[in-house]
C-alpha cells in the first residue's frame, strides 16, 4: 500500500528530465501494460555470461563508465603536475576504490619495480640503514583505514562557489585500508637520536617532494604502506611503498617513499614553505597547519548527483571527517541553515577515517538548500565559509572546511552556490 | 574468552614483537649512498656543497634550461609558475607568489632546483649551475645587482624578503577556541540568499569523458602502408618521450603547451600548427620550406641549437641514432 501511494506520488510529479522520464514513462506502463523485462525471457536469462578470466583482473562493468576521476584542466599547466578528483557523488560506504581515488602528482606516477626499491634511514641514527621491499614485508605489521585529503580539497572555492560538483568542489580526498610498518618501528630499528626532533622525508620520483614531520607524529601512528584496499598500491598511489599520515594532509603521504632522514630542525622545503601555507588578508602566512579540520558534505544529491525520482522518498547522504579524531555528530539543513536535524551515521564514526551520513526523509518537491555540519569528538563543530573568512580572508586556498550549500531546485537539479 | 586465554594472548603479544637490539633487518647504508641521496639543503646552509654561479652564467643556463616554462625573465609561460616578481602584493586580493615575493628562505630554491627541477630532467644540474640558476632568479626579483656571484661562502648571509612573513599554527587558538559547543538547530538565521552561483561562474568540466577511448580504436588501423613501424622501437620511443612531454603533447586532443602539439608532425610542414607562437628562426626556415621528414627532425633533435640557432626549445637532444630512430618511429605511429 505503501508503495502504491509512493508510486502514485511519483507519477504525479513533474519531472521529465533524461532517464527520469524514460524510468517514469516505463513504470507509468506498468500500471496498465505488463512490463515485458518481466513477461518476456530476456538475453541474459535465456543465454549465456561471460566464463571465468574474462577479465582477469576486473574492471567496473561499462555501464558504470562515467565514475571516474576527471581533471580540472585549467587548474595546471601540465597533468604531469596536476591533480584530480575522486567521484565521490557516485560512491557510497566509505572504502574508496584504489582506482577511482584521486591522484596528485609533482612529477608523474612513476613505474618503480619492487627489485629497484630501496628506503634510506640516516641522520640522527646509530646505524643508517637501507631495507629492501622484502626486509619490509618482514616487519610486523598493522591494518589501519586512513583518509588522505590534500590540503587544496575546496580550495578553488574560498573565494566563491566556482566548480559545479562535489567531485570538484570535495573530491581530493580518498579513504583506504592501509597495511604497513609503524614509521617509529624502522626508526627503532635504526636507532634514533631522541634529540632529533624532526624527521624529513622523501619520494623516488623527480620532484622528490620532501617534507618535514614532527618526531612526536612519526613515532605515534604513521605507517610505511605497502598495500591498500587488500592489494598492492596502484602505482598512482606510490606502488610499492607510500607513507600514511593519518589525519595530516595529503602532501605529507609521500609516495614511492625512498628516505626517512632524523633531523633536528625541519629543512624548509619548497612544499613547506611556498605551497601549503595559508596565506591571510593582511599579507602574513600561517604554516605547519598539518592537521585536517573536521568537514564533511553531501555527496547525494547533488550537482552531478540530481534528484530523478520526484518527490516522496529520499536519502539525503555524503561524508564527514576530521584529522583530530572521530565524527561524533553529523547534521543536515534543508533550508540554508535555518534549520538543522541530526543525521544517521552508517557507523560509529572512526578516527582519522570517512564517516557515511544519511539522513532518511521526504522530500516536498520544493527547492532546498542542503547543508551539512560535522562535529568532531575534540567538540569542534564545522565552520561557515563566513567563519572561515573572518578569520582567514579570501587568499587561504588550502585547508577549506567550510559548510558547503546545494541548491536543489523544484525539479531536482542542484548547483553549488554560496548562500547569506 | 577465558580468563587463562587473556592472559595467554596478553603474554604472547608482549613477548613478541619487542627485541632489544631490533629485529636486525635491512643492511648498513654504506656513505657514497648517503652520499647520493641526502640532499637535502637546510636555511643556515647545512647541505650545500661548494660552488659558486654569477647572475650572467646564470641567465645562459637559465634560458637554456627554464626558460621554456618559466619565461625569459622568470615570469612564467602559460600556467608554468612565475618565479619573479609580486613584490609588495601579498595583503592584495590577487597575491603573486614568486620566490621574490613568497618564498622564506634562499635554500629552498636551492634546495628545489637541485633536487627536482629542470622539469623531465631532474638531477642533471652541477651545483655551479644551481648556484648560476639561484642568483639568476634573486636578479629577476631586483633582490641582487647583475655583478653578484652566490656561493655556498655567502649563501648563509642573504635574508629573503618574507622571510619573517609566516607565524605558526594557532588554529586551536583563534578557531578551534570559537567554533565548538552546542550548535544551533532552529531559527538560525532569519533568511537565507543565494549570493553566489558556479553556473554563473561556468569553469566545470564536462562530463564528456569516456569518449576518448573509442574514438581512437575507430582510427587506428589505418597507419601507413610502407613499412610497418617496428613496436619495439616505437615502445622505446615512446619512453624517450618523457622527456618532451613537459612541452609538447600529442595523440587525440593534444593541445598545445609551452610546445607546439606533435600530433602528424612527421612529414608535416614546419611551423603550421595552428594557434602556436613560433620563434622567429623557425618561422624563417618555415618560410624556406622545412618540412619535418625522417633526416631533419633527426637532424633538429641531435642538436636543436646548431640545427636552428635562436630555437625556443630548450631541450638538449639526444646523443644515440638509436634513439633518434626510436623517437621520431613513436612520433609518426601515432594517430592524427
Amino acid at each position: 500500500m505503501t508503495a502504491r501511494t509512493s508510486r502514485r506520488a511519483f507519477l504525479k510529479s513533474s519531472i521529465a528530465a533524461g532517464a527520469a522520464g524514460a524510468a517514469a514513462a516505463a513504470s507509468g506502463a506498468a500500471g496498465a501494460t505488463p512490463d515485458p523485462l518481466i513477461t518476456q525471457v530476456q538475453p541474459w536469462a535465456s543465454g549465456l555470461g561471460d566464463g571465468v578470466d574474462a577479465t582477469p583482473y576486473g574492471l567496473p562493468i561499462e555501464h558504470e563508465g562515467d565514475v571516474i576521476r576527471r581533471n580540472v584542466e585549467w587548474l595546471t599547466a601540465d597533468t604531469i603536475s596536476s591533480i584530480n578528483f575522486t567521484p565521490i557523488h557516485a560512491l557510497d560506504g566509505t572504502i574508496t576504490p584504489q582506482g577511482c581515488a584521486f591522484e596528485r602528482h609533482h612529477s608523474g606516477a612513476i613505474d618503480l619495480r619492487k627489485e629497484d626499491y630501496r628506503l634510506m634511514i640516516n641522520g640522527l641514527v646509530d646505524r643508517p640503514l637501507v631495507f629492501s621491499y622484502a626486509d619490509l614485508e618482514r616487519f610486523p605489521r598493522e591494518n589501519h583505514v586512513y583518509f588522505c585529503e590534500c590540503a587544496a580539497n575546496t580550495g578553488m572555492e574560498w573565494a566563491g562557489a566556482q566548480l559545479n560538483g562535489a567531485q570538484f568542489t570535495h573530491g581530493m580526498i580518498h579513504n583506504m585500508e592501509y597495511t604497513g610498518v609503524p614509521l617509529r618501528t624502522l626508526l627503532e630499528e635504526a636507532g634514533f637520536d631522541p634529540t632529533g626532533k624532526w624527521v624529513f622525508v622523501e619520494g623516488a620520483d623527480a620532484s622528490s617532494n620532501g617534507r618535514s614531520i614532527p618526531m612526536e607524529k612519526a613515532l605515534d601512528d604513521v605507517l610505511v604502506a605497502f598495500k591498500a584496499n587488500g592489494e598492492a598500491l596502484r602505482k598512482e598511489h606510490g606502488y610499492p611503498v607510500r607513507l600514511v599520515v593519518p589525519g595530516w594532509e595529503g602532501n605529507l603521504w609521500v609516495k614511492w617513499l625512498r628516505r626517512i632522514e632524523v633531523m633536528n630542525a625541519p629543512v624548509e622545503s619548497r612544499e613547506e614553505t611556498s605551497k601549503y601555507t595559508d596565506t591571510f588578508a593582511d599579507g602574513s602566512s600561517r604554516k605547519w597547519t598539518w592537521e585536517m579540520d573536521a568537514k564533511s558534505v553531501v555527496t547525494s544529491p547533488s550537482p552531478q548527483a540530481p534528484i530523478t525520482h520526484g518527490k516522496g522518498p529520499l536519502v539525503i547522504t555524503g561524508l564527514a571527517w576530521s584529522g583530530r579524531g572521530a565524527i561524533t555528530r553529523v547534521d543536515v539543513s534543508k533550508d540554508g541553515g535555518k534549520t538543522w536535524e541530526t543525521a544517521r551515521l552508517a557507523k560509529p564514526g572512526e578516527r582519522m577515517a570517512l564517516t557515511r551520513f544519511y539522513l532518511d526523509t521526504t522530500w516536498s518537491g520544493q527547492e532546498m538548500f542542503l547543508q551539512s555540519r560535522a562535529m568532531d569528538e575534540t567538540g569542534y563543530v564545522q565552520p561557515t565559509k563566513a567563519q572561515l573568512r573572518a578569520v582567514r580572508g579570501l587568499n587561504s586556498i588550502y585547508h577549506n572546511n567550510c559548510i558547503q550549500t546545494w541548491w536543489v531546485r523544484a525539479n531536482g537539479e542542484a548547483e553549488n552556490v554560496e548562500v547569506s | 574468552m577465558s580468563k587463562f586465554l587473556k592472559i595467554a594472548a596478553g603474554l604472547a603479544f608482549l613477548a613478541s614483537p619487542v627485541m632489544a637490539d631490533g629485529f636486525g633487518l635491512g643492511r648498513p647504508a654504506l656513505p657514497e649512498e648517503i652520499a647520493a641521496w641526502d640532499l637535502d639543503v637546510s636555511p643556515d646552509g647545512t647541505g650545500l656543497p661548494q660552488g659558486q654561479g654569477d647572475v650572467l652564467t646564470g641567465e645562459e643556463v637559465f634560458a637554456d634550461k627554464c626558460a621554456a616554462c618559466h619565461g625569459d625573465f622568470a615570469e612564467g609561460v602559460d600556467n608554468w609558475p612565475k618565479l619573479a616578481g609580486g613584490a609588495g602584493t601579498l595583503a592584495d586580493q590577487d597575491p603573486l607568489k614568486t620566490v621574490g615575493s613568497y618564498w622564506p628562505y634562499l635554500s629552498t630554491t636551492w634546495d628545489y632546483v637541485n633536487r627536482s627541477m629542470p622539469f623531465g630532467n631532474a638531477q642533471s644540474l652541477t651545483p655551479d649551475e644551481v648556484y648560476a640558476i639561484v642568483a639568476y632568479i634573486l636578479y629577476s626579483n631586483d633582490l641582487v645587482d647583475d655583478d653578484f656571484i652566490l656561493s655556498d661562502d655567502t649563501f648563509a648571509a642573504f635574508e629573503m624578503p618574507n622571510q619573517d612573513g609566516f607565524f605558526l599554527d594557532d588554529r586551536l587558538e583563534t578557531e578551534h577556541a570559537i567554533w565548538r559547543g552546542a550548535p544551533c538547530m532552529e531559527d538560525c538565521k532569519p533568511q537565507v540568499q543565494v549570493t553566489m552561483r558556479a553556473r554563473v561562474l561556468d569553469v566545470t568540466p564536462t562530463q564528456a569523458g569516456a569518449d576518448a577511448d573509442t574514438a581512437d580504436t575507430s582510427e587506428a588501423p589505418a597507419a601507413a602502408d610502407t613499412s610497418a613501424p617496428d613496436p619495439a622501437l616505437v615502445a622505446a620511443g615512446e619512453k624517450l618521450f618523457k622527456k618532451c612531454k613537459a612541452c609538447h603533447q600529442i595523440g587525440a586532443g593534444a593541445k598545445n603547451r609551452s610546445g607546439p602539439q606533435l600530433t602528424g608532425i612527421v612529414g608535416r610542414a614546419a611551423g603550421s600548427v595552428d594557434g602556436f607562437k613560433y620563434s622567429k628562426p623557425l618561422q624563417a626556415m618555415a618560410a624556406e620550406g622545412l618540412i619535418w621528414d625522417q633526416t631533419a627532425l633527426s637532424a633538429f633533435l641531435h642538436k636543436p641549437k646548431s640545427f636552428m640557432k635562436g630555437t625556443k626549445m630548450s631541450f638538449s637532444g639526444l646523443k644515440d641514432q638509436e634513439d633518434l630512430d626510436a623517437i621520431i618511429a613513436y612520433l609518426a605511429s601515432v594517430p592524427n
